[in-house]
């Protein structure tokens, strides 16, 4: 286990190894630490699968200062807990990931920022941080070297889209969480207008790592298309439900399944990405690797490393329900497909669970996911739309079934 | 340039524009709802999303936001984007009724859909503007607007998803969320969900026609809305100084041109009552008790008060009838108590009195040092500039006893204790010379007498400056370091020119001005804002007693140009100014007074005097809209038209000289105040041919060689501003770029020593008043007063007072409090702020409880203008 070790205290951390990946990569050149990261071809994990190393390139190639590093342990992804787990298990991995990314692009300055459903967490994090700024591994001269660095925990206040990186930076801005329009991306003008690297903290948690090893070894461990180790949150009908640490690309869905031991109950649909922002799909995709590469070939994305397992007792129009009401909660009201369509979606879905879905419904419905799709002005909206689109086009034929 | 392609065309692109910016400018027609800024794109409607091509993938962006790259591919149209546009409309049109831009697009995509009933809160009460929650569709142009565009930051969202609305403040009123009432979320809107409540039931044509403004010296353009003889709404005009901004005044403040107490008929005073009489009689019967009381006490026993709310021609001809067919220089006008010190204290040196800079170049000062002005109350247009100009980066120093809106602006607030001004400013200039912060190479070069400033100023040392103003030594230091650094700009206002040392205040400033350079340059400057819509034309007129028109001297040499021009002689010996004029119709040295829109009944020192010396004149006459306070006391008044009813100019702050244009015509029978003197000179024996004002404005532009150049076909789009010498002239933004208007081209430094104000606080009357202007009212009130929806946001008087004072003396907010000096009494409400502590503060608007009541007619020895901001009180409750 490379992320899921169990490193509770400092101690504890310090004796298997920890922080030794700061003290190798405060000796080397900041770009150097830069181009390991990128060579190593880690990807974002908390879902959109950006590059991390072009991140830190952009963020560090930028003259404006100061500059600011944000991990985003915000994880509001219904059916997602592998941040929670992490956190709880290793929490020291992520801090050194997030040191190491600030040294990398030139930050003095960090925030945690974390949902207030896991303020339990956020107390042991707070006392985390104080830790090791009394033990030198943060504030003024890190480790004797010329490079200081401050963390600060925020702690979030309740809503979804605050987990979106430009909502997130307004929060910490103490304004009300509306995301921002891209571009500017954040690398560009983030938190207060100034240059921000903003990951996951599962990404932070695989900078350690990659140092450590070196980029060749930490390629290697995966496939040559999907690097480096991921955390899957596996949930629904399954005997052992849990956060399970895999090498990408090496186990396929049914594989991972199967680790959780099994099926509860006859398989019907696997949800894919997300519990709410995820594709439903159907059995052909028991074999398909978990890897990136493989999951966009096939038209969706991993997400954030969910797999939900529906069996053949769940009604698919209920699901789909539960999930448009979780849109129409959390859309912040800023834009107006997302608005007026999450509300619209869950109204038609309720008219056809009564049993009064016609034709021009489902029209309708595809409508609206088409403008969410195109017009929404941040991922929330988008990915409103991924679960009855995808759920549409594997279980199309159940789906109609109530439609007269 | 950069190339780009839409919608297969090759388009030539500026880097920087936005997608929507090209294509509009190449005629392809984007839809767009939210757009209100275009360096600020909201992004919220979703309407103007487009297609880019690349070579590995598709992506559709927003083109309000989305900059243009070479080579770009852009599909503006593609039949999914229609689909979801006309799916994003659709649902628009089931939650909202639509008007407006809205409507437009609805019937340009088809789209008829059933609305459903969503239930919306309406927003608490208030007196003008109306809100229909079912009509808006939550763009938020509205909250940008009232936040980044004005500052005022009062619509917020609240709520999310479908519920997200736009409420004031926490969902309070309008008034309690601290509205400005500009009106500008109602231009902003896109559906008609925000309108003006006179513009509801508006049905039919409206016909605009655009003048200026008839309230505070910024000299906004304001175009008018006018169905028959009714002003139906206003709004700002994007063209004018105000660059579409409004205030309160100027949006709503109209109504009291359609009030029921506006004046329609002529009246005599007949045994102690009016009654209505024929413009002949009236005239007729003016005339000849004028011309009874100059051959019974002489020429000089009659004055007159001309009038800033007047217009050039007016003030002109007001001037010229009471110099040439009366026969005396006893003319003058409300600018004696506003800004007489400033044309003396900035005419001593820089050799000219007036704002030196314009009101758009002070959008590049670095720094603001605003001292006496509460601007965002009593220059709103120019206060919502500073705040933007803060926002965006501009330092502000304020230098004010009370806690004024900009003072949360600022950067440093000196709260200095009335009256104590000339020993900050030299306190700041000491500051300056220690630490060699002056612009040397400025002052060798374009100044002299620096070496008597160093003297004066030498003595002041911040110690000692703190032990007079009570402002903290390390502030001063700040403040001059701030100052001395930057392209600096000041602003000032009554409060520096209201007082004993009014012209040694001026001066000051204008010193410090010459000091670090900061004179004749963009965005520096001394910039005195006028208080009323042409107290700066009515001075350039020569509604003065000692000048001519074009503020030549009675001695001058120009004067018998003058002469020449009218024909006529001039009398030389130098007039009496307003309180002098008071003082002696007191003792019965002044029998007749024509006063034309004024209310010195309330607006001067010391009321009570001020009333008994009109009740001593033999005969009083008043020109006005309004049977004001002093109307009352007259023997004859004549109605007037307003500046809404008429034609002629106004000359605004920045000395901008700008054209009326008449919106509705007088009512009744109501007279441009023109017509009425040229009426009464020809009933004296002149032979006035003068058919409009533009007549008036030919003679005026051969008198006042500063306005030679102006011709009202020139002014017809915006005003010119003076000095503008010839018809090719382009008018001057800027003065003293090269030299001063003195004889040597020299500025000359005035340096003055602090002298105490004439009253002072002791153990009888412990409190400093110091009085001003509100944001909802203006002068005396007698048009704001008209108006209910003005009553209700400002019902009456109060005394501001600090929470210290207020726990000493018992009071609590809202208490009625007697406010007393040593001439006379008042009762207002108290409230409580975070004014400086032995401070109060009360607005002279109200008659009823007239803060001039208290104040003293002590005058500033070289301008005459009265000490209305220092007098000593006393405070109890009722």
């Amino acid at each position: 286990m490379m992320l899921l070790r169990d490193a509770k205290t400092l101690d504890a951390y310090v004796s298997s190894g920890g922080f030794s990946s700061l003290k190798k990569a405060l000796r080397m050149k900041q770009s150097e630490v830069i181009k390991e990261i990128s060579v190593s071809g880690l990807v974002g994990r908390g879902g959109a699968e950006f590059p991390t190393g072009l991140k830190m390139k952009f963020v560090a190639q930028n003259l404006s200062t100061p500059k600011y590093v944000i991990a985003n342990a915000d994880e509001g992804e219904p059916g997602t807990f592998k941040d929670r787990v992490l956190m709880e298990r290793n929490p020291y991995q992520i801090l050194e990931g997030m040191i190491i990314a600030a040294y990398a692009v030139g930050a003095r300055k960090g925030f945690f920022y974390i949902r207030h459903e896991y303020r339990k967490i956020a107390r042991e994090i707070e006392k985390e941080i104080d830790e090791l700024y009394s033990e030198g591994y943060l504030g003024s001269n890190i480790l004797g070297s010329k490079f200081s660095f401050d963390i600060e925990l925020v702690i979030g206040a309740g809503s979804y889209v605050c987990g979106e990186e430009t909502a997130l930076m307004e929060s910490i801005e103490g304004k009300r969480g509306f995301p921002r329009i891209k571009p500017p991306y954040p690398a560009q003008r983030g938190l207060w207008g100034k240059p921000t690297l903003i990951n996951n903290v599962e990404t932070l948690a695989n900078l350690p790592l990659i140092i450590e090893l070196g980029s060749k070894r930490y390629t290697e461990l995966g496939t040559h298309l999907c690097p480096g180790p991921k955390l899957f949150s596996v949930s629904g009908f399954v005997k052992n439900p849990g956060v399970y640490e895999e090498i990408l690309g090496k186990i396929t869905v049914r594989e991972l399944i199967e680790r959780a031991g099994g099926a509860e109950g006859n398989l019907k649909a696997i949800m894919i990405g997300g519990g709410a922002a995820g594709y439903i799909v159907d059995k052909s995709f028991l074999s398909m690797p978990l890897c990136y590469h493989h999951a966009r070939e096939r038209g969706i994305f991993l997400g954030t490393g969910d797999i939900i397992v529906l069996n053949d007792e769940v009604n698919l129009w209920k699901v789909l329900l539960q999930i448009a009401k979780f849109f129409e909660h959390e859309s912040c009201g800023q834009c107006f497909p997302c608005r007026y369509g999450t509300k619209r979606m869950r109204e038609l879905i309720e008219k056809i669970l009564r049993g009064e879905g016609k034709r021009r419904d489902i029209e309708r419905l595809d409508a609206i996911a088409n403008a969410l799709k195109i017009a929404s002005l941040c991922p929330l909206g988008s990915s409103a739309a991924l679960a009855y689109e995808s759920a549409m086009e594997y279980h199309r034929d159940e789906l109609m079934e109530v439609i007269s | 340039m950069i190339t780009i392609t839409i919608n297969g065309k090759s388009i030539a692109a500026n880097p920087g524009e936005t997608i929507l910016q090209a294509a509009r400018r190449n005629g392809v027609e984007i839809p767009a709802l939210c757009l209100m800024m275009e360096d600020r794109p909201i992004g919220s409607c979703g309407l103007c999303v487009v297609k880019i091509l690349r070579e590995d993938r598709t992506s559709y962006v927003r083109a309000c936001t989305t900059k243009v790259e070479d080579g770009m591919l852009i599909e503006t149209h593609p039949p999914e984007i229609e689909e979801a546009r006309k799916t994003i409309l659709e649902l628009l049109a089931e939650e909202h009724e639509v008007g407006g831009e809205l409507q437009a697009l609805l019937d340009r995509y088809g789209i008829n859909v059933e609305r459903r009933e969503v239930i919306r809160e309406e927003w608490p009460e208030n007196p003008f503007i109306f809100f229909n929650p079912k009509a808006c569709i939550s763009c938020f142009r509205c909250v940008q607007t009232c936040g980044e565009i004005k500052e005022n930051h009062v619509l917020v969202r609240r709520g999310r998803g479908a519920r997200i609305e736009i409420v004031a403040g926490v969902n309070d009123s309008l008034k309690d969320a601290g509205c400005a009432f500009c009106g500008a979320c109602i231009d902003a809107c896109p559906t008609g969900a925000l309108i003006e409540k006179t513009a509801i039931r508006a049905k039919g044509p409206l016909k605009k026609v655009t003048t200026i403004c008839p309230y505070c010296g910024v000299g906004c353009a304001i175009d008018y809305f006018v169905q028959g003889n009714r002003i139906v709404y206003a709004r700002g005009n994007p063209e004018g100084v105000n660059r579409g901004d409004d205030c309160l005044k100027g949006r709503f403040g109209w109504e009291f041109v359609h009030s029921e107490e506006r004046l329609k008929r002529p009246l005599i005073k007949r045994d102690g009552k009016f009654v209505e009489v024929s413009w002949d009689e009236a005239l007729d019967y003016v005339a000849q008790r004028l011309r009874e009381i100059r051959e019974k006490y002489g020429a000089d026993s009659i004055a007159g008060l001309s009038s800033a709310k007047c217009t050039n021609e007016e003030n002109y001809l007001f001037q010229k009838f009471m110099r040439t067919v009366i026969g005396t220089n006893n003319v003058d006008h409300c600018a004696r108590l506003c800004h007489a010190s400033t044309v003396v204290g900035l005419f001593k040196v820089f050799g000219s009195g007036a704002m030196t800079n314009s009101i758009e170049d002070l959008m590049t000062s670095e720094v603001f040092f605003v001292i006496g002005s509460n601007t965002t109350h009593a220059h709103p247009v120019i206060g919502t500039l500073i705040k933007r100009a803060v926002k965006r980066g501009a330092k502000l120093i304020v230098a004010d006893p009370r806690n004024i809106e900009l003072a949360r602006y600022a950067t440093i607030h000196l709260r200095h204790r009335p009256g104590t001004d000339v020993a900050l400013i030299n306190g700041m200039m000491h500051v300056i010379v220690k630490y060699r912060l002056a612009d040397y190479k400025f002052v060798e070069e374009r100044t002299e007498g620096f070496e008597k400033l160093k003297e004066v100023v030498e003595k002041y040392t911040p110690e000692r400056v703190e032990r007079i103003t009570g402002v903290p030594r390390d502030d001063i230091i700040r403040a001059a370091i701030l100052y001395a650094t930057h392209r600096s700009a000041i602003i000032y206002a009554m409060g520096i020119t209201q007082h004993t040392s009014g012209t040694a205040n001026v001066a000051s400033l204008a010193n410090l001005a010459l000091l670090t350079g900061n004179v004749g340059k963009e965005g520096s400057g001394v910039n005195p804002l006028r208080g009323q819509n042409n107290v700066q034309g009515a001075g350039d007129m020569g509604a003065l007693p000692n000048l001519l028109p074009g503020y030549v001297r009675l001695d001058a040499p120009y004067a018998d140009e003058i002469e020449r021009i009218w024909g006529t002689k001039i009398p030389r010996e130098p007039g009496l100014t307003v309180v002098e004029m008071m003082h002696a119709a007191l003792k019965g040295k002044i029998k007749a007074m024509y006063i034309m829109g004024e209310n010195p009944a309330v607006s001067d020192p010391d009321r009570s005097r001020v009333i008994e010396s009109l009740k001593n004149l033999e005969f009083l006459v008043v020109q006005d809209l309004f049977l004001s306070e002093t109307a009352q006391l007259a023997d004859v008044v004549l109605p007037a038209a307003s500046s809404l009813e008429k034609e002629g100019t106004f000359t605004n702050t920045e000395r901008r000289v700008q054209l009326l244009r008449r919106v509705i015509e007088p009512v009744g029978e109501a007279k441009p105040d023109w017509w009425i003197i040229t009426q009464l000179a020809n009933r004296m024996g002149a032979s006035w041919s003068y058919g409009s004002p533009k007549d008036i404005f030919e003679e005026i532009r051969k008198v006042v060689p500063q306005y030679r150049g102006i011709t009202y076909k020139r002014i017809e789009k915006l005003g010119i501003q003076w000095p503008c010498t010839d018809e090719e002239h382009p008018g001057t933004p800027i003065l003293h770029v090269d030299r001063f208007p003195t004889p040597t081209g020299l500025a000359r430094f005035a340096p003055y020593e602090y002298k105490p104000p004439a009253e002072e606080s002791d153990e009888e009357y412990p409190y400093i008043l110091t009085t001003g202007r509100t944001y909802e009212h203006f002068h005396t009130g007698t048009l704001t007063r008209k108006m209910e929806g003005f009553n209700e946001l400002m019902p009456e008087a109060f005394v501001e007072i600090s929470s210290d004072d207020a726990e000493k003396l018992g009071i609590k907010n809202g208490d009625c409090v007697v406010v007393e000096s040593r001439r006379g009494a008042i009762r207002v409400k108290a409230k409580i702020s975070k004014i400086k502590k032995g401070v109060v503060f009360i607005p002279f608007h109200f008659a009823e409880s007239a803060a001039n009541t208290l104040t003293l007619d002590a005058l500033d020895p070289e301008a005459k203008i009265p000490e209305l901001k220092v007098a000593a009180v006393r405070l109890k409750r009722c």
